[in-house]
């Protein structure tokens, strides 16, 4: 069976299913970020098997482009997202999300 | 025949990375293959015919993501408590379950179109062909581009740089 854009799609959401779990059920605020990071993949996936396969033979480049911004957000993101972890680690000594309760009333 | 066999492997690969990063209890080692999650998706790209994106993906995701999520955790790792589940985890579990088996289901059941000509907006290479030439006219055309985007992004990456630099700056030496 050659492969479509089933394969490349269900891939995609197998990956995402992955990121979604793990960035709901850990408790290291970095690992909540890699799983984050994780999903990002899995839809760059979707797009770039979108633009491969909507037109026989053609790779058509809108989806590259947006998996191109996806990947500079992804990248400002992270960079925030382990400063803000940084910041609260020097604080309060600790990562675990379930004692970030400062905002908590 | 030789890409389907890559895809394969690399899927698995990628599946088992994924699923790795989730379930390991050393953060550390979590991270180290995710670096190779994000390694197998850059071969995936190249599977579609992405070669530019294949080589952003190392660039960016294994370069430079990988190396900050490394430091990132060096700076803040705790050795006792490594990196156990919360108390959400069955919900989360059924949850994710639930999400994938909801998209996997509209996936199979979609009959996908397949439009036999580019549409005028779009930018289209043939497949075999190298797309990164192709990507810069796609980006920057003057009727269909994305040019202010692409300038919205590069605030956004200056924000972000002068964000991360006064979150972690110490402010006790004032």
């Amino acid at each position: 069976m050659s492969l479509g854009i089933e394969h490349y799609l269900i891939l995609s959401a197998v990956l995402f299913s992955i990121g979604l779990y793990g960035a709901l059920a850990k408790r290291n605020a970095v690992a909540i970020l890699m799983c984050i990071e994780i999903m990002l993949n899995a839809v760059n996936i979707a797009m770039v098997a979108f633009s491969r396969y909507l037109v026989p033979d053609v790779v058509m480049l809108t989806g590259h482009v947006f998996a191109i911004f996806i990947m500079t957000v992804a990248a400002a993101e992270a960079a925030v997202g382990l400063a803000i972890i940084i910041a609260i680690y020097r604080s309060r000594q600790s990562v675990d999300v379930e004692e970030m309760d400062l905002m908590k009333w | 025949m030789t890409t389907e066999i890559a895809f394969w492997i690399l899927a698995l690969v990628m599946v088992g990375a994924a699923l790795g990063v989730v379930l390991l209890r050393d953060i550390f080692r979590a991270a180290l293959l995710l670096v190779l999650c994000f390694f197998t998706v850059a071969g995936i790209y190249i599977t579609l015919n992405a070669d530019f994106l294949a080589a952003v993906q190392v660039l960016i995701y294994v370069g430079a993501i990988g190396i900050l999520l490394m430091f990132a955790i060096m700076l803040t790792r705790n050795v006792q408590r490594g990196n156990p589940f919360n108390r959400l985890n069955g919900p989360a579990l059924l949850l994710a379950f639930l999400i994938m088996i909801i998209i996997i289901s509209v996936v199979a059941a979609t009959d996908w179109p397949s439009i036999t000509a580019v549409p005028q907006q779009a930018v289209g290479v043939a497949v075999d062909e190298p797309t990164t030439g192709h990507i810069a006219e796609a980006l920057f055309s003057k009727d269909n581009g994305f040019v202010l985007p692409f300038e919205i992004a590069s605030v956004l990456l200056l924000a972000a740089l002068i964000g991360a630099v006064v979150l972690v700056r110490r402010k006790d030496k004032e």
